[in-house]
């Protein structure tokens, strides 16, 4: 795996593998580099190595092989305080004995930084996630939405130019959280600051980031921006595991540069675009999104192949109907179909033709 | 939400049907309350029972001394009726009498001498050996008791029997101050040689300050090792940590004179690399140090416990959090972690201060001459002397030292702050 090139290697992880006991590997062989003023976001299932990926460019941890490179500057052994990089933690870790106030100006003090100076940094970072008023309250008088705030202007308001969040948004109810999402999206907008993001969400994820990489196992599955990310992914576990998604398994029949055709387990066929297939004859699993289904003929392709398809529930979602249905033996085929006027509307026990885009139906390695 | 609970435009909520609110929640609580109260109830009596009403009892005593009074009746009507100045007069001298022909019947002479004896020591044998010859003496009886002994002229004894006639008396707590009365009734100090518990008091509070310093020292780091360990590790520093509770209190005392003695194991090793000569080997026990180590040994894990529960708690995100702002691990130590410890010191500190201040055993096993705590004075009352009301004096005074550092602590740090578990 290669990292997308970019023509600043800010932040460069460099054959990085990390151990904690000696037997397995937590991180294997991480090469990423990141450019200055990037939105990267580390994605991924739990124990897939992203949080040590991030804890190590923080300092708590250290690499057990490989560099880590700040701007040009090995700093595998940097110790956390000389690093200059801000941090946003989980539970926020807004120190409990002091004031916002105080939390703000503790990184400026211990750079002794004189107070009309600190005062005036640390309300211009209040301000700037419209907290100015809260400087002589308590974390614990504050609200999750109002520390996740007060974290952010903490990790700011020493100018660092690499800002590190691990799942910074994780404690707060969904609106809140897709509020925040933005604000900070802004942030990193006006203020041009590199942003190295660590969340379980793949929603967050696609709405923030300029790349994704997607964790698991240790490795980065997929690099890319999040576009590329939902459309094309690369392998199954990346296809799995952003957005929702349909498998089919099958056999690959025929097979040139861009399109297959493959053999599913009931004897059907369907087309789709070849992604890590190496040969004829090869299983398969072919991935399509819900929201590219389609049931009407004249919404496909001429020539494409189409298959049957049994209604078995439909669901009112508002903005659109999940239609669950019974597809070559499965009985989890999802398809979304917006809800606009003449929507053509779907009962449980219809039997109707299903197909898609050749070029949405993504045949993946068998997982 | 029903229209139960709607205002009304004026006066108290009531329910539905017109019955104020809070009556009827008191009233559909009420079943619970009383479960709940039944449940505590053994508790509070047997604490009640076995602490409140003790305790009590205790500080009664230290004010509280019938032994003259109970014994004299005749004496204490005298008292009432010549008010103090009165001339110790012949009539006086008669109500002595018929009082010890009481104490002789009755066989408490040795009681009432006690009581006297408390505040002038000799006058015990003064009422045993009058008693046995009061029913012989024959009028004027001020002249044939002062022939008898006489001490029985003495102003002072006599200024000691109007004073014991009242069996509420504070000259306990003057005695515990090495205090007493002149022959007027003024309160005067005690020779300096005779002076012991307020030097007694003031060691006490320095070694428990000392002790509970040093546990603090020792216990810190080890309750920092305990809560960042992994849980394997950290349950076996714990079981490491719990053993002297599970060792005899004596089997821990009487090791640490086998270490510390002059001929023993330390002193051997210092001998024996040279650190000392043979004639200079340490007196490590049988002082104030012996007392220090042992007891620091002893009183360790009741810090260890309260800041390894504090310290448990708090998650390393914050040390990494000011770390990552640019803190040195020092700063970092001391501006973040270590004031969130602070309940867990507290409580820790305030423990072992406590348990300290009325350490018994091991200063008794360990402390020699000058390692004596004020515990000890006070067994030796109970059990010696036979002097409760000093004792409970000497113990009640104790009790206020410790409950001012309590009001200390809540000032400083905050009762409700304090964590123990």
């Amino acid at each position: 795996m290669t990292a997308v090139p970019t023509d600043e290697g800010f932040v460069v992880f460099d054959h990085v593998q990390k151990s904690y006991d000696g037997e397995t590997l937590v991180v294997k062989d991480l090469n990423l580099s990141i450019a200055k003023g990037e939105f990267l976001t580390m994605l991924g299932p739990s124990g897939s190595g992203k949080t040590t990926c991030l804890m190590m460019l923080a300092g708590f941890e250290t690499a057990t092989n490989g560099r880590i490179l700040l701007d040009g500057t090995n700093i595998n052994e940097m110790p956390p305080h000389k690093r200059g990089i801000g941090m946003v933690f989980q539970n926020y870790a807004l120190f409990p004995h002091m004031t916002v106030g105080e939390n703000l100006a503790f990184p400026l003090e211990v750079r002794g930084m004189g107070k009309a100076e600190r005062e005036a940094k640390v309300m211009r970072a209040l301000d700037m996630v419209q907290m100015g008023k809260f400087a002589n309250r308590r974390p614990a008088q504050l609200s999750g939405g109002q520390q996740q705030r007060i974290a952010l202007a903490r990790a700011l308001v020493f100018d660092p130019s690499l800002v590190l969040m691990d799942e910074p948004l994780g404690a707060l109810d969904k609106q809140l959280r897709e509020h925040m999402q933005f604000e900070i999206k802004h942030l990193h907008e006006t203020l041009g600051i590199t942003v190295v993001y660590v969340t379980h969400d793949q929603g967050e994820a696609l709405t923030m980031s300029d790349r994704v990489a997607v964790f698991n196992d240790g490795r980065i599955q997929q690099l890319a921006p999040p576009d590329e990310l939902y459309e094309r992914p690369k392998n199954s576990f990346v296809a799995q595991f952003i957005g929702e998604n349909n498998k089919l398994p099958g056999t690959v029949e025929e097979l040139d540069d861009e399109k297959c055709l493959v053999r599913l387990e009931t004897g059907e066929m369907i087309d789709a675009t070849p992604v890590n297939i190496r040969h004829k004859g090869q299983q398969t699993l072919v991935s399509i999104r819900p929201e590219r289904v389609e049931f009407k003929p004249e919404m496909m392709p001429p020539g494409a192949h189409m298959i049957e398809a049994e209604v078995l529930e439909v669901i009112y979602m508002g903005d659109i109907f999940r239609t669950r249905m019974r597809v070559a033996g499965t009985t989890d085929f999802v398809m979304k179909s917006r809800n606009t006027i003449g929507q053509t509307k779907l009962k449980p026990g219809e039997r109707l033709k299903i197909g898609w885009h050749p070029a949405d139906a993504r045949a993946l390695d068998p997982m | 939400m029903t229209d139960a609970t709607l205002p009304t435009p004026s006066g108290p909520l009531t329910t539905a049907d017109g019955r104020p609110l809070k009556a009827a929640l008191a009233a559909s609580l009420a079943v619970r309350r009383r479960r709940a109260l039944m449940l505590v109830a053994p508790l509070f009596l047997f604490i009640l029972i076995s602490f409140i009403v003790p305790i009590g009892q205790m500080l009664f005593k230290s004010i509280y001394n019938d032994g003259f009074s109970k014994n004299a009746p005749a004496l204490v009507q005298w008292f009432d009726e010549h008010p103090k100045g009165s001339e110790i007069d012949e009539s006086a001298y008669a109500a002595l009498r018929s009082d010890l022909i009481l104490m002789r019947e009755q066989k408490t002479a040795g009681e009432a001498g006690t009581r006297i004896n408390y505040d002038i020591s000799g006058t015990r044998s003064l009422f045993t050996g009058a008693a046995r010859k009061a029913e012989k003496l024959e009028p004027p009886y001020k002249e044939a008791f002062i022939a008898l002994d006489k001490d029985w002229g003495n102003p002072n004894v006599w200024r000691a029997l109007r004073s014991a006639a009242n069996p509420f008396t504070i000259d306990f707590y003057l005695a515990a101050n090495d205090m007493t009365r002149d022959e007027t009734g003024a309160i005067t100090a005690v020779p300096k040689d005779q002076q012991v518990y307020k030097k007694l008091m003031g060691r006490t509070l320095m070694l428990s300050i000392e002790i509970t310093a040093l546990c603090l020292l020792l216990g810190f780091p080890i309750a920092h090792l305990l809560a960042t360990l992994p849980m394997r590790k950290a349950m076996l520093l714990m079981i490491f940590v719990l053993l002297p509770f599970w060792t005899s209190l004596l089997v821990r005392t009487t090791s640490w004179m086998v270490l510390l003695q002059s001929q023993g194991v330390l002193n051997d090793v210092f001998v024996w690399l040279g650190v000392i000569g043979e004639d200079g080997r340490i007196q490590m026990i049988y002082n104030e140090m012996g007392t220090i180590i042992a007891m620091t040994h002893i009183l360790l894990p009741f810090t260890i416990l309260p800041l390894y529960s504090v310290m448990k708690t708090i998650p390393p995100s914050y040390v990494r959090a000011a770390r990552s702002l640019g803190a040195t691990s020092w700063t970092a130590f001391r501006r973040v972690y270590l004031p969130q410890t602070l309940p867990g010191v507290g409580a820790g500190g305030l423990l072992v201060f406590i348990l300290a201040m009325g350490y018994y055993i091991t200063p008794a096993l360990v402390g020699g001459a000058d390692g004596q705590m004020i515990s000890n004075m006070i067994a030796f009352h109970m059990q010696k002397s036979l002097n409760w009301s000093l004792a409970a004096a000497l113990a009640a005074q104790l009790l206020v030292v410790v409950l001012i550092f309590f009001w200390i602590y809540d000032k400083l740090v905050g009762i409700d702050k304090m964590k123990l578990g």
